[in-house]
Formats: C-alpha cells, sequence, structure tokens
C-alpha cells in the first residue's frame, strides 16, 4: 500500500492538471509546468573540520595513555580485590549515613526557615549560610581535629567521654558530609515547599489544620514532586563527595586505594580502579533515578528528562569543595 | 448577648502596610441568614469574608463569630490573643469555599472531604468515609468519589470543596465569588448547590457577582465600596431601588 500510494497522488495531481487545462481558457495565464529542482544542502565544512580535530585530540591523548606505562591487569585485577570492596562499602556506609542525617536537618531547617518565629528563621539561614559558605574539605578537617580545642565531650552531670575516642575519622566524616549536606538540603526542601500554591496551606487552616499539620500532611507531600529531582542530583553529588573523607583517613574507596598503591606503588593503577568504581555507582545511581523521577512525574506533562542528560548533570561538578 | 446572631461586625478596619483595606465594617448576620456580599474589585469584600475566620487579622472594632470575638478572649477590660491552637478550633466551626477551590491537589475527593473530620476533629476513619460520601451524593458527586482534583472541572471540583467543608459541620458558611473562576455552563451546578445548603437552613455569607442568585436566596445583601459598607437592604430595595449613586452605577455595569 505505501509505496504505491505516491503513484497515486501523483496520478490525481496530473488528472487535475488535465483538467484544467481541458475546461475553459483560464482567466489567468495557464500554470507553469511544474519544474524539478535538485535541493543542494547547506554544507557544513566547519563541523567537519572540528570534528577531525577533536578526534585527532582524542586519538592523541588515547595513544598517550595506552603507550603509558600503565598495567590495565592490575586497574581490572584490583577492581574486586578485598581492600577496594571493604573501601565501597565504607563509602556506601558514609553515603547512607549522611545523607540521612542531611535529610532531617535538611527538612528541619527548612520548616525552621517558614517558622513565625524570627530566632528560628535565623538560625536556620544562619546555618545554611555558614555551611555553604565553607568549604567541606575544611569543615571535615575542623571537626577531625576539634579534639585539639576539646579535650572532652561532656554533658556535665551526665558523662563525659575523650574527644578523641568520640571524634573517630567515621563520626568526623559524618558529621561533616552530614550537615554540610543538610544545609544543601534545606534550600531544596524550601524551594519544594514554596512551589506549593499557597491556596493550599490556606484551605487546610480553613478547616482548621494547625500549622504543623498541615506542614506535614498537605505541603511536604506535594512539595516532593519538586524536591525528589534536585536530591536525587545530592545524592550522587554527595558519593563524590565522600572521597573527601580520605584526608581524615577514613578508609573510604580512595582511602583503601591509596592504601594498596603506598604499598605496590601502581599509584594511577589503583586511582584507575577507584574512578572506575565511583563512575559505576554513579550510573547505577543516575538510573535509579531516572525511574523514580519517572514514577513521580506520572501524569505531569512535560516534566521528562532523558537518562543521558540526567547522567551529565550528575556527574559534572556540582560546586566547588 | 443575642445568640441568634452568627456575625457581628462593629467598626472593623484592617490596613495592609499603609494601604487600609476595611474602613470601618458594620453588619450582623443572624442564624439561619443569607448574607451576600456585593461590590467592585478591591472594595475588601475577600479581606472582610478572611476576618471573619482569622485568616487576617483586624486592626481596629470588634468581630464577633459564633458568640465569641474572633482571635481574642475578653477578660473585662483586656483583649487576650488567643493561641494557635483555639484560633483552628475556631476556624473549624466556620467552613469556607474559594474562588479557586483549592482542593488538596494530592488527595482524591473523598480524601478531601475526610481530611478535616479526621485529623481535626477525630473523628473515627469509618464514621468519616460514610459521612464524606454521603455529603458527596449531596453535592452530586458520588461517583467522582474517587478521582483525583486534577481530573474534574471546575464545578465537580467546586462541589467538592463545598462538601469538604461542610463536613466540618460548620455553623456558618463562607463564600469567595465560589462561581468567578468557572466557565458560564458550570456556573449553574454550584449555585444549586448553595441554593439547597441556603434552603435546609444554613447561615452563609456569600460575595458574589451572581445578581440572580443574590435576588433569589439572599435575606440581605451589602454593597462595600472602598473598604465601607455603602448600602444594605433587602434584595428587593437595594437590587431594585437602590440609594446611593454609586450602587446605582456599579448595579448598572452589572446587571
Ligand atoms: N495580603 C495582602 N497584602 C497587601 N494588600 C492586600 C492583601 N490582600 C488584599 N490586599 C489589597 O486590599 C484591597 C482589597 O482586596 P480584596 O481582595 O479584599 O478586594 P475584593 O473586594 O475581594 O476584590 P475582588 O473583587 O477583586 O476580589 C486590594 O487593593 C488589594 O490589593
Ligand atoms: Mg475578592
Amino acid at each position: 500500500m505505501t509505496p504505491r500510494l505516491p503513484a497515486h497522488v501523483k496520478e490525481t495531481e496530473h488528472s487535475v492538471l488535465e483538467n484544467q487545462t481541458q475546461t475553459d481558457p483560464p482567466p489567468v495565464a495557464a500554470p507553469a509546468p511544474a519544474k524539478t529542482y535538485t535541493v543542494i544542502p547547506l554544507r557544513h565544512p566547519w563541523r567537519w573540520i572540528t570534528a577531525a580535530l577533536v578526534l585527532a585530540v582524542l586519538g592523541f591523548v588515547g595513544k598517550a595513555f595506552l603507550a603509558a606505562d600503565i598495567d590495565y591487569a592490575v586497574v581490572l585485577k584490583y577492581l574486586t580485590s578485598a581492600g577496594i570492596l571493604a573501601g565501597v562499602r565504607n563509602t556506601l556506609v558514609l553515603l547512607l549515613a549522611s545523607m540521612g542525617v542531611g535529610l532531617v536537618l535538611g527538612v528541619l531547617t527548612a520548616v525552621m526557615c517558614q517558622s513565625p518565629n524570627p530566632v528560628l528563621r535565623w538560625v536556620g539561614g544562619g546555618y545554611v549560610w555558614l555551611f555553604r559558605g565553607t568549604p567541606l574539605l575544611v569543615q571535615l578537617l575542623i571537626w577531625f581535629n576539634l579534639s585539639i580545642i576539646f579535650e572532652n565531650f561532656s554533658i556535665p552531670g551526665l558523662f563525659s567521654i575523650p574527644m578523641n575516642t568520640l571524634m573517630t575519622p567515621f563520626v568526623a566524616a559524618l558529621l561533616g558530609l552530614g550537615i554540610n549536606e543538610g544545609a544543601y538540603i534545606s534550600e531544596i526542601v524550601r524551594g519544594g515547599i514554596l512551589s506549593v500554591d499557597h491556596g493550599q496551606r490556606e484551605a487546610a487552616s480553613a478547616i482548621g489544620m494547625s500549622r504543623a499539620k498541615t506542614m506535614r500532611r498537605i505541603v511536604l507531600p506535594q512539595a516532593m514532586r519538586v524536591i525528589v529531582p534536585p536530591l536525587g542530583n545530592e545524592f550522587i553529588a554527595c558519593l563524590k563527595f565522600t572521597s573527601l573523607a580520605y584526608t581524615i583517613s577514613y578508609s573510604e574507596l580512595l582511602h583503601s586505594a591509596n592504601k594498596i598503591y603506598t604499598a605496590n606503588f601502581k599509584v594511577i593503577e589503583l586511582l584507575f580502579t577507584a574512578a572506575l568504581w565511583y563512575i559505576a555507582l554513579t550510573t547505577v545511581f543516575s538510573l535509579f533515578q531516572q525511574l523514580l523521577e519517572d514514577r513521580l512525574s506520572r501524569g505531569v506533562p512535560g516534566a521528562r528528562t532523558g537518562f543521558l542528560d540526567r547522567l551529565r548533570r550528575n556527574l559534572s561538578l556540582r560546586r566547588a569543595s | 448577648m443575642n445568640t441568634d446572631v452568627i456575625v457581628r461586625a462593629e467598626q472593623v478596619t484592617k490596613s495592609f502596610g499603609d494601604l487600609q483595606v476595611l474602613k470601618g465594617i458594620d453588619l450582623e448576620v443572624s442564624r439561619g441568614q443569607v448574607l451576600c456580599i456585593i461590590g467592585p474589585s478591591g472594595s475588601g469584600k475577600s479581606t472582610f469574608l478572611r476576618c471573619i475566620n482569622h485568616l487576617e487579622k483586624i486592626d481596629g472594632g470588634r468581630l464577633i463569630v459564633n458568640g465569641s470575638l474572633v482571635g481574642y478572649r475578653e477578660v473585662g477590660e483586656k483583649l487576650y490573643e488567643l493561641p494557635d491552637r483555639a484560633v483552628c478550633s475556631e476556624r473549624a466551626n466556620i467552613g469556607m469555599v474559594f474562588q479557586h477551590f483549592n482542593l488538596f491537589a494530592h488527595k482524591t475527593a473523598l480524601e478531601n472531604v475526610i481530611e478535616g473530620p479526621i485529623q481535626v476533629k477525630g473523628t473515627n476513619k469509618k464514621k468519616a468515609i460514610a459521612q464524606g460520601l454521603s455529603l458527596l451524593e449531596r453535592v452530586g458527586l458520588a461517583h467522582r468519589a474517587h478521582a483525583y482534583p486534577r481530573a474534574m472541572s471546575g464545578g465537580q471540583q467546586q462541589r467538592v470543596a463545598i462538601a469538604r467543608a461542610l463536613a466540618m459541620e460548620p455553623k456558618l458558611m463562607l463564600f469567595d465569588e465560589p462561581t468567578s473562576a468557572l466557565d458560564p455552563e458550570l456556573v449553574g451546578e454550584v449555585l444549586d448547590v448553595m441554593r439547597d445548603l441556603a434552603r435546609s437552613g444554613m447561615t452563609m455569607v456569600v460575595v458574589t457577582h451572581e445578581m440572580g442568585f443574590a435576588r433569589e436566596v439572599a435575606d440581605g445583601i451589602v454593597f462595600m465600596d472602598e473598604g465601607r459598607v455603602l448600602e444594605s437592604g433587602s434584595p428587593t430595595q437595594l437590587l431594585g431601588s437602590p440609594r446611593e449613586e454609586r450602587t446605582k452605577a456599579f448595579l448598572g455595569a452589572v446587571l
């Protein structure tokens, strides 16, 4: 059917034309015989030239890496070694724990920033300002070195423990990452809360709902659709920031790689191994994020982004640290 | 005090910054009465309605609803501002219907209706659902109980909003231009529900531009202009032979 269609169309066109010429002389000049045009597309020589240049540079870099003294077998071998796997596990533990802390702090702070109590608003604002305004690395180092200025962590009359015992690398990393995430997440949640139409809150007040209940039952559930996508980005950003805990010797992925290469001197190989793990994890999380967002945006038109777009966004640097 | 007076406003004033929106409102609504408020845009109709259930705080005068001062407790010469909890429980006795419906977007029609009884009044769920379904039936929407607001027409949404307000068994219903956001062919279904409600003896304060409805249903009409009640009276008197020039001009423009 399809291949015959053009012929058919042409036929009718023809007959129409013939009909026109056969009937009485047309009032205007007879239509000119149909001309056939050859379409010459615009050429884009520069595209070819840039493409060739970029490929040449890539080839050059690739060749250099292949020729370099890198033992790719080592990269792959360590991918599943016990030390690296333990590092991956610790990275994930730190990631989940800090995101947990961050979520709780973030939601609390966002709600505080909406409070009619000016002191709470100030404290919320100050927290966000302080922790977003200082590099995460500096925060981590401060937490870790807190024992220099506070010998003991104590609540008078209740308990007291030496700061050195309390502030293990894990605790310092958890506090550093979690509190820092909290500041970013609170901004995300705040945006979500503001995105909910004011009329929703008014309607809740009008049926006598308290402020807290309105927030919990009406505003936050509706804010979720706006909150989840950037929260996914935050999760992935946080995954990468866990590598900073290396500096305070928490044995996460990078630290594990470091331990191995200081012993066998395969520096680049092990850094590549770690990099492979990081990119595998970010890719998997991006996939999950995609699935979650697709679920949330069901029935909301124009809310979809492709997986590759999301991946690109996630892999790019979110903030200087 | 006469317990049959549901709303009494005495010289109520309200400003937003430098802009005085209400410049001394006096009016009274008795039990079972329907009062329609008409007037040009910006005259303060919505603001006054919102003061009645304390969505806005008044600056001066006295506003008494259901026998108590809105938002304050009067002890001797002093007015004590009520805590949030008390304000909430006062509001629970007043139903409000908004121009833009404001149904909870993440809840179905039925969930919208039972939210107040369950969360505010502590009704048990089974009873709230039974009551909710019968309210939805009353507004002609039993078959839409499980539809989300997004999937309903404006008229249907507004009827659900009325059912949601009624679920709190209010002593007073406030309507702020309930049909202004509706397509003309949907206005009738909402007005029908309101007419029924009025017949059932509900006390209502209705801000509206539907003069036909006001003429037929209202016991009294007030004309507001620039933050004042310029003229008030029975529908026949106010709509038929208005005294003030401003009222005549306004009615000439809308009728
Ligand atoms: N929250 C607010 N902050 C500042 N000004 C406000 C606020 N709410 C209302 N106003 C102003 O108060 C005046 C009266 O508003 P109101 O909404 O009560 O008028 P209205 O009579 O209901 O008009 P409409 O018919 O347009 O709804 C308007 O000038 C408006 O701009
Ligand atoms: Mg209004």
